[in-house]
């Protein structure tokens, strides 16, 4: 198959897409359904969901059978399929304290009000291989049932208000009353914190962890305490046309996170009397990992003269773009001939002057950026 | 389910549009647009594509060409996006088309005043030689502040003896911004200035948007002692259409490593075989962009 080929390009395109179907369906086992990814690879889900930046599950399990558990690729097509959606309506501000909680933990109080709530997590299994698994039949296990004192809580006070209260709280200025939209209004650096939240909250989550923990080994200056990591049901309201209220539309699953980090470190507003910063994340889905990622970084890019790279928002934010990442990382693989044949034409120019000018050229196109 | 008329939503076409609209009145500045995802990687063209959907109408005819070729397979694959989202004809033939989106090159054949040349960008921002940061590169714009630009080149030419940029040669843009031309060869450089058609340069995922109009002088960095040099191919023939004034691709034709050359734009190629005496037409009665000295 020619790769740029003279002709038969078409050809050899459709040839590719046949065979990708076959390694897809290779085997003779059925074909997995939406359903079974939806329940059952939930937190491959929730990744898409998250980096794909759409809350819709379904959509989310057929990119990943669609890209056979490519996730990075699956949040590619969930995000190309966003493109095609106008944007209808702006939600009011969503108060998480109303979330139904499935889990809610503070590392910084023993007990917190509305108590600590393990719910499933893997923190503290020993990750050994389940070999039950390799042929698991039946039905599954009936979740454990506890009655809470006075019944599930309707609201659920975030920790850091207790510290708001106090006074302990730095508080970062605030944006504009409307929040920025990054994929619907342009944006040029520096970006306000509103659009710093949601290029996290959709960044890839290997690139945010990576920066994160640079930040927190040493590359920058925070340690973090995480004041709350919640996850659970939030109701989502919009405003109708001749109601009062707003109206419930339905619930999304989400995962939101407060770090507190000390005085002193990044952010400090140089006010007179100590006081903590708070760093915030928050994604659709069942995504503890990116979350507390995602507070870490938004936490370490309030400081106002950048020392690391995780403190810089435009190094941080430009490179944990996932999807425009990949793309252009990837599309080293389309040809450059022309390019080359110019870069030919001056390495040969530069060899027929002589010796001593053969050293590699002090500045290369599109080259690395310097420090 | 249904997409809508060229895949993006009738509001970010809009979008584009209006970015547009402002990079054509201020020719070679970067004007940020609201980049969307498409169904093709960012890297491969989005740029360009989220530029020709915003343009087209049904009755466009549409030409994709990639480092010169219509039949590359990404400039198939785009076209195919263009004639399955938006149902447009689709042409190879250069002067037959009303927009054509390109990849590193600008075809041989001079495009007229009722065609629009839709480049993909890469890198749009020229200065990312000399420094990485947007918020500094945004300042020396607005501030007309090229200075560590021209030493760069000094620099390159006290190290190798000329300047050795080979592609995504610096212009400058009537005599104002400092533009990226997107990774052509220096060779297409001169097509830029004082043209009958439109350019329109795309970067998808650096989401900027930026504009030559027609009619506007073109530089290429140089100093007057080491003026701007194009690609040269010695003399050296197309082996197909015996071209020697075109654009060549250097081909290994076999195990010993022998060379030839084609032209790089197949369809101006085609042409010449039909018709040796076809003219390109770029850069006839032109006289040169006005200079400037380094600042």
């Amino acid at each position: 198959m020619g790769y740029v080929a003279v002709c038969g390009g078409e050809n050899a395109i459709r040839n590719s897409e046949t065979l990708l179907q076959f390694y897809r369906r290779r085997g003779e086992s059925d074909p997995i359904q939406v359903r079974q990814i939806v329940q059952q690879m939930r937190l491959a889900v929730d990744r898409v969901m998250a980096e794909g930046s759409l809350y819709d599950p379904t959509l989310a399990a057929l990119a990943i059978k669609q890209t056979e558990g490519d996730l990075v690729e699956a949040a590619f097509l969930v995000r190309a399929y966003r493109s095609t959606l106008p944007r209808l309506q702006t939600t009011p501000l969503l108060r998480t304290s109303g979330m139904r909680l499935i889990r809610r933990i503070s590392a910084a109080f023993k007990d917190v009000p509305g108590g600590q709530v393990l719910g499933p997590t893997r923190d503290y299994t020993q990750r050994l291989l389940d070999f039950s698994l390799l042929d698991e039949c039946g039905p599954a296990p009936e979740p454990p049932r506890t009655v809470l004192p006075g019944g599930a809580p309707e609201e659920t006070e975030r920790i850091s208000e207790y510290l708001r209260r106090e006074g302990l709280l730095s508080e970062p200025s605030r944006d504009a009353p409307v929040s920025v939209d990054i994929t619907r209004d342009p944006v040029s650096f520096p970006v306000p914190r509103s659009a710093r939240l949601q290029h996290l909250a959709r960044g890839d989550e290997g690139g945010m962890l990576a920066l994160a923990y640079s930040s927190m080994r040493g590359f920058g200056n925070v340690h973090p305490t995480v004041a709350e990591l919640r996850v659970g049901y939030l109701p989502v309201r919009v405003a109708v046309p001749g109601l009062l209220e707003p109206v419930v539309i339905g619930e999304i699953l989400a995962t939101e996170v407060e770090v507190i980090a000390r005085d002193g470190d990044a952010g400090s507003d140089g006010s007179s009397s100590p006081q903590f910063g708070l760093g915030y994340g928050f994604a659709l889905g069942h995504n503890e990992r990116r979350t507390i990622c995602m507070a870490i970084l938004d936490r370490s890019m309030l400081a106002a003269q950048p020392s690391a790279p995780a403190e810089d928002q435009e190094f941080v934010l430009s490179h944990i773009e996932g999807i425009e990442a990949q793309g252009f990382t990837n599309h080293w693989k389309l040809p450059h001939y022309v390019d080359f044949q110019s870069e030919l034409d001056q390495l040969r120019a530069r060899r027929a002057a002589g010796p001593g000018t053969r050293e590699e050229p002090l500045i290369a196109p599109c080259a690395e950026v310097p420090a | 389910m249904r997409y809508t008329f060229a895949f993006l939503d009738e509001q970010s076409k809009r979008s584009v549009r209006r970015a547009l609209l402002k990079a054509v009145a201020i020719p070679g500045y970067q004007v940020p647009f609201v980049s969307r995802e498409l169904p093709i990687s960012y890297g491969w063209g989005t740029g360009g594509i989220q530029i020709t959907c915003a343009l087209l109408g049904p009755n466009d005819i549409v030409k994709v060409i990639d480092q010169g070729a219509d039949d590359s397979v990404n400039a198939l694959n785009i076209k195919r996006f263009f004639a399955r989202t938006a149902g447009v004809a689709t042409t190879t033939l250069t002067r037959e088309a009303t927009i054509i989106q390109t990849r590193h090159r600008i075809p041989e054949e001079r495009l007229s005043a009722s065609q629009i040349l839709v480049l993909q960008v890469p890198y749009p921002e020229p200065l990312r030689l000399v420094e990485p940061r947007e918020t500094e590169t945004s300042r020396m714009h607005a501030e007309g502040d090229y200075g560590r630009m021209y030493v760069a080149l000094y620099e390159d030419i006290v190290r190798h003896g000329e300047i050795t940029l080979p592609w995504d040669y610096p212009t400058r843009i009537n005599g104002r911004y400092l533009m990226s031309p997107s990774p052509i060869p220096r060779f297409d450089n001169p097509k830029l200035h004082l043209a009958e058609c439109l350019f329109l340069f795309g970067a998808g995922r650096e989401k900027r948007v930026y504009a030559v109009p027609p009619h506007t002088p073109v530089e290429s960095l140089a100093f007057d002692d080491y003026p701007f040099r194009a690609e040269s191919f010695h003399g050296r023939r197309c082996e197909r259409c015996g071209s020697t004034d075109t654009y060549l691709d250097e081909v290994i034709v076999d195990a010993s490593g022998r060379r030839s050359h084609q032209c790089s734009d197949t369809a101006f190629c085609l042409q010449r075989r039909a018709n040796p005496a076809l003219s390109r037409g770029w850069g006839h009665n032109r006289g040169p962009a006005p200079r400037r000295e380094g600042t």
